[in-house]
């Protein structure tokens, strides 16, 4: 969190630890070029015919009618999925609630599942849902995860003695959680925030299945109604324009909460859980219904869709789930190689430019993948021809698209490394790099494979750029449920999309063993 | 929960990573050829349908000795092939597909047997891989391009991205049917019908005006985004003027429509009763029942000719002006429209057959009676100004 690093930071100004200036600024810059790949592409896209387009563009009522819905969409679904990550997080993370491990691994599950499988399940299960209610409910059902788990993180780091001090000076449990313990989730609180208000802006699959049109929706429209690339590009700058916006609020937030969250050591021992009493069966029951809202309308439709179809064709996944884990991995390794040396900088270097490059791998997050596809085939056509619709050109695609998920998860875990630690290292001779390897990843090691978790789960549901910009032949399970939607048999996209969700469960898992193991996220 | 301090139980990224690894290494043995998916990558074989030769000719053998055809396999096609004449080529010929995988790979397969020439065919929807090779320009590797309708290949042609047919290719389907240029040509034809279910409707509805009789209120279906609604509503403008198809579809509105993400959907719906009337393409009842009406309650009728609702799409393909001179790309394209490709068409996708010496389906009506208005499917301002006219009327 960045509250705990500027006062590291203070503190550090005069014996600041170098950790190898070139090796680690050269693959910061790489990935803050290739995050930015994608809004250089638009700039140049939208201002090709000059600025009158982009005037026009911009004021014309459909784009404003487009960003205001786009804008009710994001709102909306960041309050609710906060809400309720937020809600699922303190139940499991603050109270006795029976079956505590269990809820914790499965609250998390809907990350893996993609929203526009969630979509298509929603359709066959109910007839003709209304756009607003359906989007919004789909897209709070599969993002809540992202509030749940940073705010899950933190309540287990959570200090006792701060709440101990604070009930012995008088205050009453109620007041000790609204004083104490929500300012110290809320850094971990807003940054689930933001990924969920970029996702939901990025969102195609959601959206253009409940036919609720936002600006990606106004983006993929423009290519397909006109293939008039500047509207669209003109559209994309909006919504990086936006995220802009979002992800200064963001920085805005952490920097109030600063003085809160001081005390980020490792607590010693655990808080005792809160006890719910009489509650437990009717908290036992909410558990259960966003379950069932989240897991068992979507799980229950494919299922469903396996038995009624009979080419339940097993061996037909293998090909398709190894070129899966393939390109996911092959872009989790990458993102986290490039979000480390962005995460270290950032922490231990705070400045501007250290500042810039972070905040510059969120911008293209909120793109829709098609974007993303077609920046990189302009790139990869003109300037990497040889490894254009290969596995390379794909892999860095990843990056640009998921790039911000590893940053995210290693800075807040880089954060907690006391640089006491690594002077400490480096008066002993050890040289920058070996301190870095030897102090700071090992400290964080936990942090640094939640990030390459997310980012192979997001990588796992990937379609669009993965579509275009795949070597041919290459059929990623994503790619299959694609196919067989496309010549809409959902029984036959229905075990694709099941081994989708166990792959991401897997994920999962290792995300979840990775908080356990360091009590960090 | 935890209770030591961090930093006694530290682990190197590498050590943290390994679950990771152990996870994917673990998918990889129980899946028997997870593996195999690396070679799709270098090879297109294992995807390649069974009937399949198992050399090919290479440029160099081609070139030292004709001789060395490729013979053709034990187990030969079902028809009778041609001697494959070897093509001097240096690389594949690359094709893009808007057309769905399943549908016409065996196509694709029949056509590498009999030419010897060998693809590599990479599917999208018709409308990415435009915009693909937009921005690709003239650095595409793409020889052909197959697209699902014919809006894509418009947009193309109006870029000057497509080389010019022989008339002698063009000739082989009605000129409705290709593009006015000479730049595309349709492959295949799909009516636009009603679905309704029987069971709710006696007497189906002929033109399009007869959906607006307030009975079918809340008991239509229709698909907002899939592209034949798109240039149904550019056929209904050029039929009715402006303000006549602006009348039509506040009064389509008025009669509470329901929508769904595909023209599958809506079928689906019809059958299940759900709605009384659909407006689809023709052949999605042929794919619901398998080929035989009889396991379905859903039937189409086909609009009266001349209506808007009579509209003829298709889908079709070109050839990229970069290999304007490559004659394996005009040869495919030749291929799509040989007897033995649109024999396919009629009897696996039942779509109309586009070259009159192929019939339809039996069960389908000939396409000459249809009366499809004449709409240029291909002119994109006019899709442009249909959505447009979609978003005010409130449909979009």
């Amino acid at each position: 969190m960045r509250s705990t690093d500027q006062s590291f930071s203070r503190a550090s100004v005069r014996h600041r630890p170098h950790l190898g200036g070139a090796a680690l600024v050269l693959p910061a810059i790489v990935g803050a070029v290739i995050a930015l790949v994608p809004v250089v592409y638009l700039a140049f896209r939208a201002t090709e015919r000059g600025l009158r387009p982009v005037v026009v563009e911009v004021s014309r009522p459909q784009t404003l009618t487009l960003i205001h819905r786009s804008a009710v969409l994001t709102i909306a679904t960041t309050v609710l999925a906060s809400l309720l990550g937020l809600l699922c997080a303190l139940i499991v993370g603050a109270t006795d609630i029976r079956c505590k491990r269990f809820w914790e691994v499965v609250l998390a599950l809907p990350l893996a599942i993609p929203t526009y499988v969630v979509a298509y399940t929603w359709l066959g299960t109910f007839s003709d849902p209304a756009p607003f209610p359906g989007a919004l409910g789909v897209l709070v059902l599969s993002c809540y995860p992202y509030v749940y788990l940073p705010v899950l993180g933190a309540l287990k780091r959570l200090d006792p003695a701060l709440t101990e001090v604070a009930r012995s000076l008088g205050n009453s449990r109620h007041q000790v959680f609204r004083r104490v313990t929500i300012p110290l989730v809320r850094p971990a609180l807003t940054s689930g925030s933001l990924l969920v208000a970029l996702y939901v802006l990025s969102d195609f699959g959601a959206v253009s299945l409940m036919r609720y049109d936002t600006l990606t929706q106004g983006i993929y429209l423009s290519y397909v109604g006109s293939f008039d690339r500047t509207p669209a590009a003109i559209l994309g700058l909006l919504l990086v324009s936006i995220t802009a916006g979002v992800v200064i609020l963001e920085l805005r937030t952490r920097g109030a909460t600063a003085a809160m969250v001081s005390s980020a050591r490792t607590p010693q021992r655990s808080t005792i859980p809160a006890s719910l009493g009489r509650m437990q069966a009717a908290t036992q029951c909410f558990l259960v219904a966003v379950v069932a809202a989240s897991l068992g309308i979507p799980g229950s439709a494919l299922v469903r869709w396996t038995i009624a179809s009979d080419t339940l064709d097993i061996s037909a996944l293998s090909r398709p789930l190894g070129a899966t884990l393939i390109a996911a991995l092959t872009g989790a390794a990458a993102c986290t190689a490039l979000a480390v040396p962005i995460a270290v900088l950032s922490v231990r270097r705070p400045s501007r430019a250290t500042s810039f490059l972070e905040s510059s791998t969120y911008l293209g997050h909120s793109l829709p993948g098609i974007v993303i596809a077609l920046a990189m085939v302009f790139i990869g056509v003109r300037f990497l021809t040889p490894i254009y619709q290969r596995l390379p050109l794909l892999t860095i695609a990843y990056v640009a698209l998921f790039l911000p998920l590893a940053v995210a998860a290693t800075r807040s875990s880089i954060v907690q490394a006391p640089p006491a630690l690594e002077e400490a290292s480096r008066s002993l001779g050890v040289g920058p790099l070996a301190t870095l390897r030897r102090v700071t990843l090992r400290i964080s090691a936990p942090g640094v494979a939640a990030g390459t978790a997310l980012v192979a789960l997001a990588g796992i549901k990937e379609l669009p750029a993965t579509l275009l910009l795949r070597p041919t032949g290459f059929d990623t399970l994503a790619t299959q449920i694609w196919t067989d939607t496309s010549v809409a048999d959902y029984g036959r996209a229905a075990p694709a999309a099941m081994a989708m969700v166990v792959l991401g469960g897997i994920s999962l898992a290792i995300l979840n063993r990775a908080n356990h193991l360091g009590g960090t996220r | 929960m935890n209770y030591r301090p961090a930093l006694l139980h530290t682990m190197s990224p590498i050590r943290a990573a390994l679950p990771f690894l152990a996870a994917t290494i673990a998918f990889g043995a129980v899946v028997p050829v997870a593996g195999a998916a690396t070679k799709a990558t270098t090879t297109k074989k294992a995807t390649k349908a069974p009937v399949k030769p198992t050399t090919r000719p290479t440029t160099k053998a081609a070139q030292a000795t004709p001789t060395t055809k490729v013979q053709a396999p034990s187990s030969t096609p079902t028809r009778p092939t041609p001697t494959p004449t070897p093509t001097i080529r240096s690389k594949k010929l690359v094709v893009y597909s808007g057309r769905a995988e399943r549908l016409v790979k065996p196509l694709f397969a029949n056509f590498e047997f009999e030419t010897g020439i060998e693809l590599e065919v990479r599917y999208a929807d018709s409308s990415q891989l435009a915009a693909t090779l937009i921005e690709e320009g003239t650095r595409t590797r793409a020889g052909v391009f197959f697209s699902q309708d014919a809006g894509a290949l418009g947009a193309l042609s109006k870029r000057g991205r497509l080389a010019s047919l022989p008339m002698s290719l063009l000739d082989r389907v009605a000129p409705q049917f290709r593009s006015p240029k000479g730049e595309w040509v349709g492959v295949s034809g799909r009516a636009r019908v009603f679905v309704f279910d029987p069971r709710q409707v006696q007497n189906p509805p002929e033109t399009v005006d007869a959906l607006l009789d307030s009975r079918w209120k809340g008991k239509l279906g229709y698909a907002p985004t899939n592209a034949s609604w798109h240039s149904f509503v550019t056929a209904l403008r050029q039929v009715k003027g402006e303000a006549g198809a602006r009348t039509w579809l506040a009064g389509f509105k008025a009669n509470s429509p329901r929508s769904y993400s595909g023209n599958t959907q809506v079928v689906q719906a019809a059958e299940r009763g759900e709605i009384a009337i659909g407006l689809t393409n023709h052949y999605y009842v042929y794919e619901l029942s398998g080929g035989d009406l009889r396991n379905v309650n859903v039937r189409n009728e086909f609009a009266k000719p001349g209506d808007a609702g009579a509209l003829v799409n298709v889908a079709g393909a070109a050839v990229l002006k970069e290999s304007a001179n490559d004659s394996a790309a005009l040869e495919l394209v030749e291929y799509l429209l040989s007897k033995e490709a649109q024999q396919y068409f009629a009897t696996r996708t039942y779509e109309y057959p586009l070259i009159s010496s192929v019939q339809a389906a039996s069960a389908l009506p000939p396409l000459n009676s249809l009366g499809s208005p004449v709409v240029d499917l291909s002119d994109l301002d006019t899709i442009d100004d249909s959505l447009k006219l979609l978003r005010e009327v409130g449909l979009l």
